[in-house]
């Protein structure tokens, strides 16, 4: 409307048509205008931005140095993984500029290649979630009966475990289980894909009773009983008229889903049954740090730093995007 | 009441045995308990069968299940592996309060988390208090200074709170407090344990080991609890009863203590009603990182054994825990709140 009202003389010569119309903004656009309002919000999308390009043009930067082990000069993960046990402990210094852990590798690249894991497994843990939560959600709510009550009071059941024990118990369960497995030009530890699953399958429930209360609400709108009339699938149903109206507390509980998936590989890897070494994330190499609390303060401060720094700018992004997509709230 | 508090229970029941039936399932994966008891010597193959046998690990999964749940005292086991079914089982199964016997200690399942619960307790009822006080003070402070520079400040300090790892946070103050202090020759907190064995369990020892751990639990917790206090304070200050009473002439540290707060805080009340017994959980970093003997560090010392009847025991403990409180925290809400009828 403010494009009409905008210009006084309008409305004494009224334009042609074509020049007065305007594109309706969508929900999303709508949205997106919010989510840049909200400065925190942008804040944290920067500080993502930066960290991202830290995780992966770190490496071809700045990861190279000369591995005494094997004498030569090594670059990329080669570099994250050479241990030089002549210099194990090292505090900061111009080869190491965060110093070296414990068996003398480089903190710095082993931060780089550890952000790469961290990262990978906030995302994918949490698309296994939303996968999960979303699968739950929806067909408990669209069928109801049986099939509602199976799935709720699994649902519950699954509540009434802490998480974190959860966590422990099914790292116990799956881990050593899978072979090593190779992602983008990268040897992964088969203990990645163990994290992101246990992540994934413990996070759910959540997501999963957000999404049953909207369809549940939705299923009861006039277009889903005149489709239903029409003979639309339930599939399709499902796919094209009840999923895009959850899409937005879906994006909201994902984003913070991120985060909280990113402290809980940190809380795993801290009790050991984390990513197994070599193969770094910010959580294993804090794993033993607090052996050397006083001792070499920098094995866990320049990892810890960064787990803070990522998930606080998520949780600005999470909260943007809150007050992007439900304006009341 | 009583019926709906029946009703409720009831319907418990079923969500106790799933958790129960998924736990005792990924219990037969942790690993194989016999290998961790070996002494120096490592137990010959037949060692290890006849402990199988007298352990009941022998059996299949399902009737381990059968005996965890209703015990075996009903049947006659073979204990020395003759294939004659002579001796009485000595279990009397969880429904029956036995939660059987540690395989590592072998001492009662119960007796261990007796032991240990109090220690536990003490953290977190005394961290408890501590969120509560300053999650409302907090809270209602930044809802009243709404949008000034000091309500920035909190918040960002929130947002700071609850996206750290808690062990890091117990790193962070260990450093400053017990490692720095120490060194700078200012009074130092302790580290580790619950007191300094050369001067026994005194209360000022105690007390001198909780700091730590009680402000590790606390800051993380009220981080985002003072959100949740500032968001309904908010909310419940722009009502018209509010404003009534500011129109009568009735004290704003009134209006904001007596009339906002008692409303504001019912959503609070659910809020920590939920939580308590999570922060059972919650505390198994922290215990394990401030030495703390407690029933968290007993979970994670006993997994890395697969000493699953102790896990079990301590997992089912919780659940119930779980179940029990948050029909107490519903109970209480609809006193507090007569609008909400429970049905």
């Amino acid at each position: 409307m403010a494009t009409l009202t905008a210009d006084p003389t309008a409305t004494l010569e009224p334009a042609p048509i074509a020049e007065i119309s305007f594109k309706p903004r969508s929900p999303s656009e709508l949205a997106w205008r919010r989510f840049r309002k909200h400065k925190m919000a942008m804040v944290g999308v920067g500080v993502l931005v930066l960290l991202a390009l830290y995780a992966t043009l770190g490496g071809m930067l700045w990861s190279r140095g000369y591995c005494a082990p094997v004498q030569a000069t090594l670059s990329g993960e080669a570099w994250a993984n050479c241990n030089d046990t002549g210099q194990k402990l090292q505090g900061p210094s111009r080869e190491h500029i965060f110093g070296t852990d414990a068996i003398g590798r480089d903190i710095f690249a082993r931060t780089i290649y550890g952000g790469q894991i961290s990262l990978l497994i906030g995302l994918t843990a949490t698309l296994v979630e939303v996968v999960l939560g979303t699968l739950v959600g929806v067909v408990s709510a669209y069928y109801g009966g049986w099939v509602d009550s199976l799935l709720m009071r699994f649902t519950e059941a699954m509540l009434t475990i802490p998480s974190l024990f959860l966590l422990i118990v099914m790292a116990k369960f799956f881990g050593g289980k899978l072979p090593a497995l190779n992602l983008l030009g990268r040897e992964l530890s088969g203990s990645v894909v163990v994290i992101i699953v246990i992540i994934g399958i413990t996070s759910w429930m959540y997501l999963a009773r957000i999404v049953r209360a909207n369809v549940l609400s939705l299923r009861e709108l006039d277009y889903v009983s005149a489709a239903r009339a029409l003979g639309v699938s339930n599939t399709r149903i499902i796919m094209s008229h009840l999923l895009p109206n959850t899409f937005a507390p879906i994006i909201v509980s994902s984003s913070l889903g991120v985060a909280s998936a990113i402290l809980s590989e940190t809380y795993v890897s801290f009790f050991g049954l984390g990513v197994q070494v070599p193969t770094a994330s910010w959580g294993n190499m804090l794993e033993s740090a607090y052996k050397y609390l006083a001792s070499a303060p920098w094995l866990w401060f320049f990892p810890g730093m960064l787990i803070v720094l990522t998930v606080l700018a998520i949780n600005f992004v999470g909260d943007g995007l809150q007050d992007a997509f439900d304006p009341r709230g | 009441m009583i019926v709906y508090i029946v009703r409720r229970l009831l319907q418990a029941v079923p969500q106790l045995v799933i958790i129960s039936i998924v736990l005792f399932a990924l219990m037969q994966a942790i690993g194989d308990p016999i290998s961790t008891l070996g002494a120096r010597v490592p137990p010959r193959p037949e060692e290890k069968a006849r402990l199988r046998r007298m352990l009941g690990l022998d059996q299949p999964a399902y009737m381990q299940y059968v005996v965890w749940l209703i015990g075996n005292d009903w049947l006659k086991l073979d204990m020395d592996g003759d294939g004659v079914r002579e001796t009485p089982g000595p279990r009397r199964g969880i429904l029956r309060g036995d939660l059987g016997n540690s395989l590592v200690t072998r001492q009662p399942v119960v007796t261990m988390i007796a032991e240990r619960l109090p220690n536990t307790l003490l953290l977190m009822v005394t961290a408890e208090v501590v969120i509560i006080v300053f999650s409302l003070l907090i809270g209602v402070y930044s809802a009243i200074k709404r949008y000034t520079p000091v309500d920035n400040v909190i918040t960002a300090g929130a947002f700071v709170g609850f996206s750290m790892p808690v062990f890091w946070l117990a790193l962070m103050m260990m450093y400053l407090f017990a490692v720095n202090f120490k060194r700078w020759g200012l009074p130092y907190l302790p580290t580790i344990g619950m007191y300094d064995p050369a001067v026994g369990q005194t209360l000022g020892e105690v007390v001198r080991h909780m700091v730590m751990p009680v402000a590790t639990l606390s800051i993380i917790s009220v981080a985002g609890y003072s959100r949740y206090v500032r968001a309904s304070m908010i909310e419940v200050l722009h009502q018209d009863y509010i404003r009534t009473a500011r129109a009568k002439g009735v004290r704003e540290w009134l209006v904001v203590y007596r009339h906002a707060l008692k409303n504001a805080s019912l959503p609070f009340v659910t809020l920590i009603g939920l939580d308590i017994p999570f922060f059972l959980a919650g505390a198994v970093v922290t215990e394990q990182i401030f030495g703390w003997p407690g029933m968290g560090r007993m979970f994670i010392d006993h997994t890395n054994r697969s000493d699953f009847p102790v896990l079990m025991g301590i997992l089912m403990f919780i659940a119930l825990a779980v179940v029990v409180v948050q029909l107490l925290t519903d109970v209480t809400y609809s006193f507090l709140d007569p609008r909400i009828r429970l049905n």
